[in-house]
């Protein structure tokens, strides 16, 4: 009797470094992600963080240096042979002189237990336009056609790279409730963003990602928590920044006018030698770190230039 | 059927694309008229025993066709550059329905431009018999094979902006040196080093007219070659070729 298999894509020590004019990019540093059938995941990072080569390496588009990939139990290319996949890419433009309807019959076609072009249109807001040429369309209507392509085939996995940029806020409302109608069907799906509350609003785990390695990898609340930092703000026009970061709990000083910002590692601690240094301090506001602060935090460099050095190794 | 369904789709693409099919038509057709027809009374060009239109007729269908092939290079780096490539490589479809597919384009381009000027030839007094036709097209479509894998290497190895500049250069060279634009002549350094090229024996496809046999073994071997060698690499460009561009 066979087991099946509950996990959707499975990353072991996956790593991959390009070689490109006398400089070696360590892209991904190997890293390990096992993402459940079902799941939505958020894969976060700054540009460079190695997010685009992991998504070609899911798609089987790079073969990882060290390292395996698996998709549904297979190699990523078995898995898009068999038409499993599908994924909006960050592309240039839309292929030319052709109706979107014909070029969604086209993709499903390819593919072996397509959805209906009809319903793939209708799920991607496409049904007014089907009957337009694809280089006619606004940049909002092409990413919709991108994703009608990442949905004929009905896959099993969806991948989806940065897929709301050029998107109006209206329009990402939209897009987003069509991907959890697609989700809900039982779907795995994985999308890039630079958009955190994306991350928050519409993923079950966030994974993120810095220079080439997992720096954080959980529910979006635990990511917060994780940094643990608070910050305190507080009318004191009169304080010294550098007594104040000097203060018990505070890891750094801010003054912005009149305010100062505490950025701090304990806050009680912090709060209490604030009052009994500054018994003047008014309008005493303490918040815990967003989403923002945690993705800033997390990903920082904490030496620039020895990172650098550790990022491109100059071949001699 | 998935190969069918993407040979479909790339035709009904190209056909659609007007300026592609006026430009890829227009040029020959303008070239075979400028040259053939004020010396449409010739029937001795060069000593070769060739008629002027029948020597231009079969030397710009030569040079029509291998161009339509080898242009087909021009829109894959503008695919490649759109991402359309990429997305086309995580689809189930195979690489030779791919290659089906590109292939079956220009040859389709590389038809019309043929029927095309055969009508021109006609118009200016060519006369050949049905066998001659049938033989001489058979031999060019044969001879065509290697440019259609050589556009479909090209398309994957150049980027957009580099693409053009090299099919323009290359067909103008291969189109002189096969002797498109005049009789090579039996011997000599240029008739030595043009039969190793599949564009000259492209081009002595015209001599099925002269009713003597148009390729020798060495031909069939050349064109032969020649495909096999284009074929591996442009079947390792396009596998390798799955990166940003």
């Amino acid at each position: 009797m066979q087991i099946e298999n509950t996990i959707g894509v499975e990353l072991r020590g996956a790593a991959k470094t390009y070689r490109t004019a006398g400089t070696v990019v360590h892209a991904v540093r190997g890293i390990d992600v096992s993402i459940d059938r079902g799941e939505t995941v958020a894969l976060l990072g700054p540009n460079g963080a190695g997010k685009s080569t992991t998504i070609d390496m899911v798609l089987g588009l790079t073969t990882p240096d060290a390292g395996t990939v698996s998709l549904l139990g297979e190699p990523p290319k078995k898995a898009v042979a068999a038409g499993r996949v599908g994924a909006m890419l960050q592309t240039g433009a839309l292929i030319r002189d052709v109706k979107v309807r014909e070029l969604l019959a086209m993709m499903a076609a390819l593919h072996p237990h397509p959805l209906e072009v009809d319903e793939a249109l209708e799920l991607a807001g496409l049904a007014d336009i089907a009957d337009r040429r694809t280089h006619k369309l606004s940049g909002g209507q092409a990413q919709r056609v991108r994703f009608a392509i990442a949905l004929v085939p009905d896959p099993g996995i969806l991948i989806l790279d940065e897929p709301t940029v050029g998107m109006d806020v209206e329009a990402r409302r939209t897009f987003w409730m069509s991907v959890r109608a697609f989700a809900a069907r039982g779907k795995t799906v994985i999308f890039a963003t630079h958009y955190l509350e994306e991350a928050d609003a519409y993923a079950d785990r966030a994974v993120l990602m810095s220079r080439g390695r997992i720096v954080a990898d959980g529910p979006t609340s635990e990511i917060r928590a994780r940094v643990g930092t608070r910050t305190i703000r507080a009318t004191l026009p009169e304080a010294d920044v550098a007594e104040l970061a000097s203060l018990p709990g505070v890891t750094s000083a801010d003054r912005r006018g009149e305010e100062i910002v505490l950025i701090c590692s304990d806050s009680d601690a912090a709060a209490r030698a604030l009052f009994d240094a500054y018994p003047c301090a008014r309008d005493v506001e303490i918040a815990s770190a967003g989403l923002e602060d945690a993705f800033i935090e997390l990903t920082a460099d904490p030496d620039d230039s020895s990172a650098e050095a550790e990022q491109q190794e100059v071949l001699v | 059927m998935r190969s069918l369904a993407y040979t479909r789709f790339e035709l009904v693409r190209t056909f659609r694309n007007g300026r592609l099919l006026g430009l890829s038509l227009g040029f020959p057709l303008i070239l075979f008229f400028i040259i053939a027809a004020p010396n449409r009374g010739e029937h001795n060009f060069n000593g070769s025993g060739i008629s002027i239109p029948l020597y231009y007729m079969v030397g710009l269908v030569a040079f029509g066709a291998m161009s339509g092939l080898i242009s087909s290079g021009s829109r894959i780096a503008t695919e490649r550059t759109d991402g359309w490539t990429r997305q086309l490589r995580i689809t189930p479809l195979k690489p030779s329905a791919y290659f089906l597919a590109k292939a079956g384009t220009g040859y389709a381009l590389a038809g019309v431009t043929m029927i095309v000027l055969y009508a021109s030839g006609l118009s200016l007094g060519v006369s050949l018999g049905a066998g001659r036709w049938l033989e001489m097209t058979g031999l060019i479509l044969v001879a065509c094979i290697p440019f259609a894998v050589l556009g479909i290497m090209l398309g994957h190895l150049l980027t957009a902006d580099a693409i053009g500049p090299a099919v323009g250069g290359l067909v103008s060279l291969l189109a002189l040196v096969s002797g498109t634009w005049f009789p090579l002549g039996s011997h000599g350094f240029l008739h030595d080093v043009a039969q190793f090229l599949p564009s000259y024996w492209l081009v002595r496809a015209s001599h099925v007219s002269l009713g003597g046999q148009a390729w020798s073994a060495g031909g069939w071997i050349v064109v032969a070659a020649w495909t096999l060698v284009l074929a591996i690499l442009a079947r390792y460009a396009y596998l390798r070729d799955t990166a940003r561009v």
